[in-house]
Protein backbone atom coordinates (compact mmCIF):
# COMPACT_ATOMS: atom_id res chain seq x y z
CA UNK A 1 0.00 0.00 0.00
CA UNK A 2 2.91 2.42 -0.28
CA UNK A 3 3.11 2.92 -4.16
CA UNK A 4 0.77 6.50 -3.91
CA UNK A 5 -0.64 5.96 -7.11
CA UNK A 6 -3.00 3.64 -5.44
CA UNK A 7 -3.31 5.65 -2.51
CA UNK A 8 -4.44 8.48 -4.73
CA UNK A 9 -7.10 6.41 -7.15
CA UNK A 10 -8.32 4.61 -3.77
CA UNK A 11 -9.21 7.99 -2.16
CA UNK A 12 -10.74 9.38 -5.69
CA UNK A 13 -12.98 6.46 -5.58
CA UNK A 14 -14.35 6.44 -1.63
CA UNK A 15 -14.78 10.58 -2.66
CA UNK A 16 -16.42 9.62 -5.87
CA UNK A 17 -18.60 6.86 -3.85
CA UNK A 18 -19.79 9.53 -0.66
CA UNK A 19 -20.75 11.77 -3.44
CA UNK A 20 -23.28 9.32 -5.21
CA UNK A 21 -24.46 8.49 -1.77
CA UNK A 22 -25.30 12.22 -0.77
CA UNK A 23 -26.80 13.53 -3.96
CA UNK A 24 -30.67 12.97 -3.96
CA UNK A 25 -31.56 13.76 -7.29
CA UNK A 26 -31.68 10.40 -9.06
CA UNK A 27 -30.94 12.03 -12.52
CA UNK A 28 -27.56 13.55 -11.15
CA UNK A 29 -26.97 10.53 -9.28
CA UNK A 30 -26.78 8.67 -12.33
CA UNK A 31 -24.28 10.65 -13.58
CA UNK A 32 -22.29 10.58 -10.69
CA UNK A 33 -22.32 6.53 -10.98
CA UNK A 34 -20.96 6.89 -13.97
CA UNK A 35 -17.87 8.90 -12.77
CA UNK A 36 -17.50 6.94 -10.30
CA UNK A 37 -17.81 3.60 -12.83
CA UNK A 38 -14.29 5.63 -14.61
CA UNK A 39 -12.52 6.13 -11.24
CA UNK A 40 -13.14 2.24 -10.25
CA UNK A 41 -12.01 0.85 -13.66
CA UNK A 42 -8.85 3.56 -12.75
CA UNK A 43 -8.11 2.11 -9.81
CA UNK A 44 -8.06 -1.73 -11.67
CA UNK A 45 -6.08 -0.19 -13.66
CA UNK A 46 -3.33 0.92 -11.01
CA UNK A 47 -3.90 -2.71 -9.59
CA UNK A 48 -3.01 -4.25 -12.90
CA UNK A 49 -6.37 -5.65 -13.34
CA UNK A 50 -7.19 -4.37 -17.35
CA UNK A 51 -9.71 -7.16 -17.52
CA UNK A 52 -12.06 -5.71 -14.47
CA UNK A 53 -11.50 -2.55 -15.61
CA UNK A 54 -12.92 -2.90 -19.24
CA UNK A 55 -15.77 -4.55 -17.40
CA UNK A 56 -16.58 -1.88 -14.74
CA UNK A 57 -15.71 0.87 -18.16
CA UNK A 58 -18.60 -0.95 -20.00
CA UNK A 59 -21.00 -1.97 -17.54
CA UNK A 60 -20.39 0.49 -14.30
CA UNK A 61 -20.29 3.63 -16.89
CA UNK A 62 -22.29 3.38 -19.96
CA UNK A 63 -24.69 0.91 -18.89
CA UNK A 64 -26.32 1.24 -15.75
CA UNK A 65 -26.22 4.94 -15.74
CA UNK A 66 -28.11 4.44 -18.97
CA UNK A 67 -30.81 2.21 -17.51
CA UNK A 68 -31.07 4.58 -14.47
CA UNK A 69 -31.87 7.48 -16.88
CA UNK A 70 -34.53 5.60 -18.78
CA UNK A 71 -36.32 4.48 -15.48
CA UNK A 72 -36.30 8.13 -14.32
CA UNK A 73 -37.78 8.69 -17.21
CA UNK A 74 -40.36 6.38 -17.43
CA UNK A 75 -41.19 7.08 -13.36
CA UNK A 76 -41.11 10.98 -14.10
CA UNK A 77 -44.07 10.44 -17.69
CA UNK A 78 -46.20 8.64 -15.19
CA UNK A 79 -45.91 10.86 -12.80
CA UNK A 80 -46.92 13.97 -15.33
CA UNK A 81 -49.36 12.48 -16.73
CA UNK A 82 -51.57 11.39 -13.58
CA UNK A 83 -51.29 15.34 -12.94
CA UNK A 84 -52.45 15.91 -16.51
CA UNK A 85 -55.42 13.51 -15.63
CA UNK A 86 -56.42 15.21 -12.40
CA UNK B 1 -40.95 -15.14 18.05
CA UNK B 2 -41.06 -11.92 19.26
CA UNK B 3 -39.37 -8.83 17.56
CA UNK B 4 -36.97 -8.96 20.48
CA UNK B 5 -35.96 -12.48 19.72
CA UNK B 6 -34.98 -11.94 16.38
CA UNK B 7 -32.74 -8.82 17.11
CA UNK B 8 -30.97 -11.35 19.25
CA UNK B 9 -30.91 -14.27 16.92
CA UNK B 10 -29.55 -11.49 14.35
CA UNK B 11 -27.16 -9.54 16.56
CA UNK B 12 -25.43 -13.04 17.07
CA UNK B 13 -25.25 -14.25 13.83
CA UNK B 14 -24.11 -10.68 12.83
CA UNK B 15 -21.47 -11.18 15.22
CA UNK B 16 -20.16 -14.61 14.18
CA UNK B 17 -19.75 -13.48 10.57
CA UNK B 18 -17.52 -10.37 11.92
CA UNK B 19 -15.79 -12.64 13.67
CA UNK B 20 -14.60 -15.26 11.05
CA UNK B 21 -14.18 -12.14 8.53
CA UNK B 22 -11.66 -10.77 10.90
CA UNK B 23 -10.34 -13.83 11.34
CA UNK B 24 -10.17 -14.77 7.67
CA UNK B 25 -8.54 -11.21 7.04
CA UNK B 26 -5.84 -11.71 9.80
CA UNK B 27 -4.42 -14.98 7.64
CA UNK B 28 -4.74 -12.85 4.42
CA UNK B 29 -0.93 -12.25 2.69
CA UNK B 30 0.01 -8.51 2.27
CA UNK B 31 -0.58 -6.34 -0.04
CA UNK B 32 0.62 -6.06 -3.46
CA UNK B 33 3.25 -9.12 -2.34
CA UNK B 34 5.18 -11.71 -4.92
CA UNK B 35 4.16 -15.06 -4.31
CA UNK B 36 1.14 -15.64 -6.22
CA UNK B 37 0.95 -19.71 -5.99
CA UNK B 38 -2.88 -19.27 -7.91
CA UNK B 39 -1.31 -17.12 -10.53
CA UNK B 40 1.81 -18.96 -11.21
CA UNK B 41 -0.43 -22.29 -11.63
CA UNK B 42 -2.58 -20.54 -14.02
CA UNK B 43 -0.75 -18.99 -15.85
CA UNK B 44 1.28 -22.22 -16.76
CA UNK B 45 -1.68 -23.69 -18.08
CA UNK B 46 -2.48 -21.32 -19.91
CA UNK B 47 0.66 -20.89 -21.58
CA UNK B 48 0.86 -25.01 -22.09
CA UNK B 49 -2.87 -24.47 -24.14
CA UNK B 50 -1.23 -21.05 -25.98
CA UNK B 51 -2.98 -18.93 -24.42
CA UNK B 52 -1.81 -15.29 -24.31
CA UNK B 53 -4.12 -13.80 -21.83
CA UNK B 54 -4.33 -15.79 -19.28
CA UNK B 55 -7.47 -14.53 -17.74
CA UNK B 56 -9.33 -15.87 -20.63
CA UNK B 57 -7.91 -18.97 -20.31
CA UNK B 58 -8.83 -19.15 -16.75
CA UNK B 59 -12.78 -18.18 -18.29
CA UNK B 60 -12.92 -19.72 -21.51
CA UNK B 61 -10.86 -22.68 -20.73
CA UNK B 62 -9.72 -23.58 -16.85
CA UNK B 63 -13.20 -22.46 -15.54
CA UNK B 64 -15.37 -22.45 -18.61
CA UNK B 65 -18.29 -24.34 -16.61
CA UNK B 66 -18.30 -21.19 -14.47
CA UNK B 67 -18.40 -18.86 -17.89
CA UNK B 68 -21.66 -20.91 -18.45
CA UNK B 69 -23.34 -20.37 -15.32
CA UNK B 70 -22.88 -16.75 -15.44
CA UNK B 71 -24.05 -16.72 -18.93
CA UNK B 72 -27.24 -18.26 -17.96
CA UNK B 73 -27.18 -15.36 -15.50
CA UNK B 74 -27.44 -13.01 -17.89
CA UNK B 75 -29.51 -14.87 -20.10
CA UNK B 76 -31.80 -15.76 -17.14
CA UNK B 77 -32.35 -12.08 -16.43
CA UNK B 78 -32.84 -10.39 -19.19
CA UNK B 79 -35.73 -13.34 -20.22
CA UNK B 80 -37.34 -11.94 -16.97
CA UNK B 81 -37.17 -8.04 -18.18
CA UNK B 82 -38.39 -9.65 -21.47
CA UNK B 83 -41.84 -10.95 -19.59
CA UNK B 84 -41.87 -8.19 -16.86
CA UNK B 85 -41.22 -4.84 -19.22
CA UNK B 86 -43.93 -6.36 -21.67
CA UNK B 87 -46.85 -4.25 -22.66
CA UNK B 88 -49.73 -5.53 -20.55
CA UNK B 89 -53.40 -4.82 -21.97
CA UNK B 90 -54.17 -1.54 -20.12
CA UNK B 91 -51.35 -0.02 -22.21
CA UNK B 92 -50.66 1.39 -25.61
CA UNK B 93 -48.18 2.63 -28.10
CA UNK B 94 -48.09 5.53 -28.72
CA UNK B 95 -45.73 6.69 -31.57
CA UNK B 96 -42.72 8.50 -30.58
CA UNK B 97 -42.00 12.19 -32.37
CA UNK B 98 -38.80 12.86 -33.73
CA UNK B 99 -36.90 15.32 -31.03
CA UNK B 100 -34.67 17.78 -32.02
CA UNK B 101 -31.04 17.46 -31.78
CA UNK B 102 -28.42 19.56 -30.91
CA UNK B 103 -25.65 19.74 -33.54
CA UNK B 104 -22.62 18.95 -31.76
CA UNK B 105 -24.47 16.20 -29.72
CA UNK B 106 -25.63 14.86 -33.31
CA UNK B 107 -21.78 15.16 -34.83
CA UNK B 108 -20.15 13.69 -31.72
CA UNK B 109 -22.79 10.38 -31.74
CA UNK B 110 -22.51 9.84 -35.43
CA UNK B 111 -18.48 9.91 -35.30
CA UNK B 112 -17.92 8.12 -32.10
CA UNK B 113 -20.67 5.11 -33.22
CA UNK B 114 -18.72 3.40 -36.03
CA UNK B 115 -15.27 3.99 -33.51
CA UNK B 116 -17.01 2.64 -30.35
CA UNK B 117 -18.46 -0.31 -32.39
CA UNK B 118 -15.38 -1.01 -34.23
CA UNK B 119 -13.77 -0.91 -30.88
CA UNK B 120 -16.15 -3.43 -29.08
CA UNK B 121 -16.06 -5.90 -32.09
CA UNK B 122 -11.98 -5.56 -31.73
CA UNK B 123 -12.05 -6.15 -27.89
CA UNK B 124 -14.43 -9.52 -28.41
CA UNK B 125 -11.64 -10.63 -31.83
CA UNK B 126 -8.71 -10.07 -29.28
CA UNK B 127 -10.27 -11.56 -26.24
CA UNK B 128 -7.50 -14.47 -26.35
CA UNK B 129 -4.67 -12.37 -27.03
CA UNK B 130 -5.45 -8.99 -25.29
CA UNK B 131 -7.16 -7.42 -22.02
CA UNK B 132 -10.72 -7.73 -22.54
CA UNK B 133 -12.68 -10.49 -24.09
CA UNK B 134 -16.71 -11.68 -25.17
CA UNK B 135 -18.27 -9.86 -22.03
CA UNK B 136 -16.09 -6.38 -22.09
CA UNK B 137 -16.41 -6.20 -26.01
CA UNK B 138 -20.14 -7.47 -26.66
CA UNK B 139 -21.16 -4.71 -23.80
CA UNK B 140 -19.08 -1.93 -25.66
CA UNK B 141 -20.53 -2.61 -29.17
CA UNK B 142 -24.20 -2.98 -27.82
CA UNK B 143 -24.08 0.68 -26.19
CA UNK B 144 -22.38 1.51 -29.05
CA UNK B 145 -25.48 1.33 -30.86
CA UNK B 146 -27.46 3.03 -28.57
CA UNK B 147 -25.60 6.42 -29.70
CA UNK B 148 -27.94 6.61 -32.79
CA UNK B 149 -30.60 7.40 -30.55
CA UNK B 150 -28.51 10.31 -29.15
CA UNK B 151 -27.65 11.63 -32.75
CA UNK B 152 -30.77 11.14 -34.26
CA UNK B 153 -33.59 9.86 -32.64
CA UNK B 154 -35.47 6.25 -31.69
CA UNK B 155 -37.16 5.58 -34.97
CA UNK B 156 -33.66 5.79 -36.69
CA UNK B 157 -32.38 3.15 -33.90
CA UNK B 158 -35.66 0.98 -34.08
CA UNK B 159 -34.77 0.77 -37.92
CA UNK B 160 -31.37 -0.50 -37.43
CA UNK B 161 -32.28 -3.12 -34.77
CA UNK B 162 -35.10 -5.59 -35.35
CA UNK B 163 -35.16 -6.97 -31.52
CA UNK B 164 -36.73 -10.02 -32.57
CA UNK B 165 -33.35 -10.74 -34.52
CA UNK B 166 -31.46 -10.08 -31.52
CA UNK B 167 -33.48 -12.32 -29.39
CA UNK B 168 -32.74 -15.01 -31.77
CA UNK B 169 -29.34 -13.94 -32.16
CA UNK B 170 -28.90 -14.05 -27.76
CA UNK B 171 -30.30 -18.09 -27.89
CA UNK B 172 -27.74 -18.95 -30.96
CA UNK B 173 -25.13 -17.96 -29.35
CA UNK B 174 -26.03 -19.25 -25.31
CA UNK B 175 -27.17 -22.89 -27.51
CA UNK B 176 -23.29 -22.39 -29.09
CA UNK B 177 -21.79 -22.66 -25.94
CA UNK B 178 -23.57 -25.64 -24.99
CA UNK B 179 -22.65 -27.05 -28.18
CA UNK B 180 -18.91 -26.66 -27.97
CA UNK B 181 -19.15 -27.93 -24.94
CA UNK B 182 -20.87 -31.19 -25.56
CA UNK B 183 -18.31 -31.50 -28.66
CA UNK B 184 -15.44 -31.48 -26.23
CA UNK B 185 -17.45 -34.12 -24.24
CA UNK B 186 -18.34 -36.36 -27.04
CA UNK B 187 -15.25 -35.95 -29.30
CA UNK B 188 -12.42 -35.11 -25.98
CA UNK B 189 -12.69 -36.23 -22.59
CA UNK B 190 -15.05 -33.60 -20.77
CA UNK B 191 -18.01 -31.11 -20.96
CA UNK B 192 -16.41 -28.15 -22.28
CA UNK B 193 -12.70 -30.11 -22.30
CA UNK B 194 -10.26 -28.13 -24.71
CA UNK B 195 -8.34 -31.02 -25.96
CA UNK B 196 -10.94 -31.05 -29.16
CA UNK B 197 -8.94 -28.53 -31.18
CA UNK B 198 -5.55 -27.71 -32.16
CA UNK B 199 -4.02 -24.78 -30.13
CA UNK B 200 -2.56 -23.23 -32.95
CA UNK B 201 0.55 -20.56 -32.90
CA UNK B 202 1.03 -18.62 -29.89
CA UNK B 203 -0.31 -15.22 -29.83
CA UNK B 204 -2.28 -15.20 -33.18
CA UNK B 205 -6.32 -15.00 -33.29
CA UNK B 206 -6.96 -18.40 -33.73
CA UNK B 207 -4.74 -19.53 -31.08
CA UNK B 208 -5.87 -21.21 -27.65
CA UNK B 209 -7.95 -24.16 -28.87
CA UNK B 210 -11.81 -23.85 -28.60
CA UNK B 211 -11.16 -20.49 -26.32
CA UNK B 212 -11.80 -18.25 -29.36
CA UNK B 213 -15.08 -20.19 -30.08
CA UNK B 214 -16.37 -19.66 -26.74
CA UNK B 215 -15.07 -16.48 -26.32
CA UNK B 216 -17.02 -15.27 -29.52
CA UNK B 217 -20.10 -16.83 -28.47
CA UNK B 218 -20.49 -14.95 -24.81
CA UNK B 219 -19.22 -11.97 -27.22
CA UNK B 220 -22.68 -12.16 -29.62
CA UNK B 221 -24.41 -13.68 -26.46
CA UNK B 222 -23.43 -10.58 -24.19
CA UNK B 223 -24.00 -7.79 -27.53
CA UNK B 224 -27.95 -9.51 -28.11
CA UNK B 225 -28.62 -9.64 -24.34
CA UNK B 226 -27.83 -5.97 -23.65
CA UNK B 227 -29.39 -4.99 -26.71
CA UNK B 228 -32.54 -6.64 -26.27
CA UNK B 229 -32.60 -5.21 -22.40
CA UNK B 230 -31.59 -1.60 -23.17
CA UNK B 231 -34.48 -2.18 -25.89
CA UNK B 232 -36.91 -2.91 -23.09
CA UNK B 233 -36.35 -0.30 -21.18
CA UNK B 234 -36.30 2.32 -24.20
CA UNK B 235 -39.83 0.55 -25.18
CA UNK B 236 -41.04 0.97 -21.46
CA UNK B 237 -39.62 4.94 -21.56
CA UNK B 238 -40.27 6.48 -24.88
CA UNK B 239 -43.54 4.26 -26.28
CA UNK B 240 -45.14 2.81 -23.76
CA UNK B 241 -47.89 4.34 -22.26
CA UNK B 242 -50.73 3.49 -19.68
CA UNK B 243 -54.03 3.94 -20.96
CA UNK B 244 -56.68 6.87 -19.75
CA UNK B 245 -54.05 8.15 -17.44
CA UNK B 246 -54.56 5.84 -14.45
Amino acid sequence: MDDPLIVVTLLLVAACATAAVAVRDPERQALVLAVLGTTLAVLFTVLQAPDVALSQLAVGSALTPLLLLLSVRKVRRRGRKKDKAR
Amino acid sequence: MTRRVRLWILAVGGAGLAALLVAACLELPGFGGTSHPYGDRAVRASLARRTANTIASINFDQRAFDTLGEMSILFASVLGTVVLLRQTRDERRAKPEPAYVALPVRRYALIVLPVALLTGLYVIAHGQLSPGGGFQGGVVAATALHLLYLGADYRALERIRPVGLYEVGDALAASAYLVTGLAGLIGGAAFLANTLLPYGTFNTLSSGGTVPLLNAAIGMEVACAVVVLLARFLDQAVEIEQEGGT
